[in-house]
């Protein structure tokens, strides 16, 4: 971390946010879940560090945190795997009061439309449920779940009909009816950039010390470049998702869409391409469900497919471009970086 | 990523109304631009162009007043950079003189050779070309044979460049040349030297070579026994392999590593019948321009990311040869509109280039490799 990003709050709390995984989420945690145990201690730990309400503003009783530092910490939570609905419940918690609700505490999720498998739906006491007009506070004990999980292991559950409404309010403007939806992709567009960090960490780790042939197949220009390909891509899934954070902090997530777009393709794309690479870097040892690395693998698999495919945003991305016309292209492109207006 | 980062950077203050500015420009002086022209942009030559754009204070942007320059920020550069290439334009004759030749001399030449050069390469009136490649040293740059002995008054400089970028139609070259063979136990790449050569000097043969899409866009230029005077030295006697190694990471990271074929991608747009790879492509060039901006706020303040300005060049390379097999998704090319067509048969014809000059990506991806610790 250089010397410009110690003053950022955001990344002195994904510091910590770090090392609390790094310390607590392990290999056994991760598989505990997997067998539908919930890590009470874990949660707890990261919530006395404050993160469901990092995003309420502090009027609120939050931490008033930016998205470019929730961003920070849905990364770090990406590269650890964590196995807590942490980032879910912080967006949850950023909507509900948004909306004027009071974010309840223990763990949230949240819904686009009610019908999806909810993230973590059993292990939830709360969810945020939004419906394109308006966000509803829903109560999770009530509920009856099905159990579901991704590719991961990681809870997806369905709800019965008819769980306890206990709030509701209209949706603002600057949220737009899609908010779940977008704030979802953005978390997986940020977590897919933090796991793909990991894996390369891993791959590369492993190709200094696995020896064959007399040397570290590291040495090999052939696995060489297959990493500097891996690094480029989650180079691009790192920057793609920062500026997608960035653009929901100027012109809230809304207007964002764009830029959580292009994250989502970006983050999605480069999940296939690395995770490819790993697997192959490692050989047989990488496929055993022994090795830590499918942990990271098969929540870049899952992750790539929730909350909008490539394809589902590409679509969207590619249409609206096409409303625009090949001449307005450009100017559209600058000016969603530019700083000051184009009138 | 061990020291691999790439810092979001602002675009500068006023760059929307310099973006106008130099649209206006371009929107004037672009009318008689064929597809052709447009699809090579950088790859192509027109002193007229250069002229004008020097005219308006885009060529040195960066450099002192007192050497022709305008003393604007790296990123406002940028900014007219990504203008002039998403346009298509001709910038070649310029182009080289104001990125590396330029810089390089502002950075090691005398005050003289300063005077002489950088108010003509200011004014987009002397153009440079980079005298690097030979017959038997591309990629291992450093068993170059080219050679200069000193004589009295001055240096006799002997030997070939090739692939050389509009040598037939420049005024000077930048050469790096052997003036001491390496020494027992130094690396290969000691006793270099680089020389400003005037390329109407006697002893000069330049010879045009006809790339496969019919052009002359780059030469082979023969040295000799050129007499070159005493002040064609660049810098320091030996010092030739990290200068020109210094001039590289200027060559790999601006935007004309990302933007070669976006006039291709926008001429497409409209006549798209599926907008998934559209949508794709667009992510990843908006991804990129931030790549690529991150790496010039970074030579903004003084650093060399050479790995990173290898990565924006390697994954930029991979997106700008994408662009014409991806539209092959996109649209039945045979049927498209003439202009398209033109534009699509162009790109796809110089796509190869993209992955070769300036470092070919497997150069690139052994140099993020070693970034990695992997070498």
């Amino acid at each position: 971390m250089s010397a410009t990003h110690d003053a950022d709050p955001g990344a002195l709390l994904a510091g910590q946010v770090g090392r609390l995984l790094a310390a607590r989420c392990d290999a056994a945690t991760l598989a505990a879940i997997e067998r539908g145990e919930w890590p009470g201690p874990l949660w707890d730990a990261l919530e006395e560090l404050g993160l469901p309400l990092a995003l309420v503003p502090e009027a609120m009783g939050g931490a008033g945190l930016g998205w470019q530092a929730a961003g920070r910490v849905f990364v770090a939570l990406g590269r650890h795997g964590a196995p807590v609905p942490m980032g879910e419940t912080m967006l949850a918690a950023a909507l509900l009061a948004a909306v004027g609700i009071a974010p309840p505490a223990g763990p949230l999720s949240l819904t686009a439309n009610g019908g999806e498998r909810v993230p973590w739906g059993r292990h939830v006491r709360h969810v945020a449920c939004c419906d394109g007009e308006t966000v509803a506070l829903c109560d999770a004990a009530g509920v009856t779940w099905t159990p579901g999980a991704n590719l991961a292991g990681e809870p997806r559950d369905s709800a019965s009909p008819g769980g306890v409404v206990l709030r509701v309010a209209p949706l603002p403007e600057r949220l737009g009816g899609e908010a779940a939806a977008s704030g979802l992709a953005l978390l997986r567009a940020c977590q897919m950039a933090g796991a793909l960090a990991a894996a390369l960490d891993l791959a590369v780790d492993y190709a200094g010390t696995r020896r064959q042939f007399g040397r570290p197949i590291g040495r090999f220009q052939a696995i060489q470049q297959q990493l500097a390909v891996f690094a480029g891509e989650a180079a691009a899934a790192q920057v793609a998702a920062e500026r997608a954070c960035r653009a929901v902090d100027r012109h809230g997530l809304a207007a964002a869409a764009f830029e959580i777009g292009c994250a989502k393709i970006v983050a999605g794309e480069a999940a296939g391409t690395g995770a490819a690479i790993a697997h192959q870097v490692f050989g047989a040892i990488g496929f055993t469900a022994e090795h830590p690395l499918h942990h990271l693998t098969r929540r870049l698999w899952s992750w790539r497919e929730e909350a909008g495919t490539e394809r589902y945003w590409a679509a969207r991305l590619g249409r609206e471009v096409q409303a625009l016309g090949g001449a307005m292209l450009w100017p559209f492109l600058t000016a969603r970086d530019d700083q000051d207006p184009i009138p | 990523m061990p020291g691999l980062r790439f810092d979001l950077r602002d675009a500068p203050p006023g760059s929307a109304a310099l973006r106008r500015e130099v649209r206006a420009f371009l929107a004037e002086h672009g009318r008689g631009w064929t597809p052709e022209v447009r699809g090579r942009s950088w790859m192509g030559f027109d002193r007229a162009f250069s002229r004008a754009v020097g005219a308006r204070g885009w060529i040195g942007m960066t450099w002192p007043r007192r050497y022709g320059g305008g003393e604007r920020s790296a990123l406002e550069r940028h900014v007219v950079l990504e203008e002039m290439l998403a346009a298509g334009a001709p910038v070649g004759a310029h182009w080289i003189g104001d990125r590396q030749s330029g810089p390089l001399l502002l950075r090691y030449g005398t005050e003289a050779q300063r005077m002489r050069l950088l108010p003509a390469i200011a004014r987009g009136e002397a153009a440079f070309c980079i005298g690097l490649s030979e017959p038997d040293a591309g990629s291992d740059l450093a068993g170059l044979r080219t050679r200069a002995e000193r004589v009295p008054g001055g240096w006799r400089l002997n030997g070939r460049k090739v692939w050389t970028s509009f040598a037939h139609l420049c005024d000077w070259m930048i050469a790096l040349a052997r003036t001491a063979p390496a020494g027992e136990g130094e690396p290969r790449h000691a006793g270099l030297s680089q020389f400003l050569v005037d390329l109407r000097l006697s002893g000069i043969a330049i010879r045009p070579i006809r790339e496969l899409t019919g052009e002359e866009g780059f030469a082979e230029v023969t040295f000799d026994n050129v007499l070159l005077p005493e002040d064609a030295l660049i810098g320091r006697e030996g010092a030739g392999w990290a200068q020109a190694t210094a001039e590289l990471a200027l060559e790999r990271s601006g935007p004309e590593r990302v933007l070669s074929s976006y006039p291709l991608l926008a001429a497409a747009v409209e006549v798209a019948a599926d907008p998934v790879p559209l949508g794709r492509l667009v992510a990843r060039l908006a991804t990129l321009r931030a790549m690529s901006l991150s790496v010039a706020g970074m030579l903004e303040e003084g650093r060399t990311p050479a790995v990173e300005a290898a990565l924006v060049k390697d994954l930029g390379g991979a997106f700008e040869q994408a662009v014409p097999e991806r539209l092959r998704d996109l649209l039945d090319v045979a049927d498209a509109p003439e202009e398209l067509r033109r534009l699509h048969a162009c790109v796809t014809q110089v796509a190869p280039t993209f992955s070769l000059r300036g470092g070919t990506r497997e150069i690139l991806r052994g140099i993020i490799a070693r970034g990695l610790g992997l070498r």
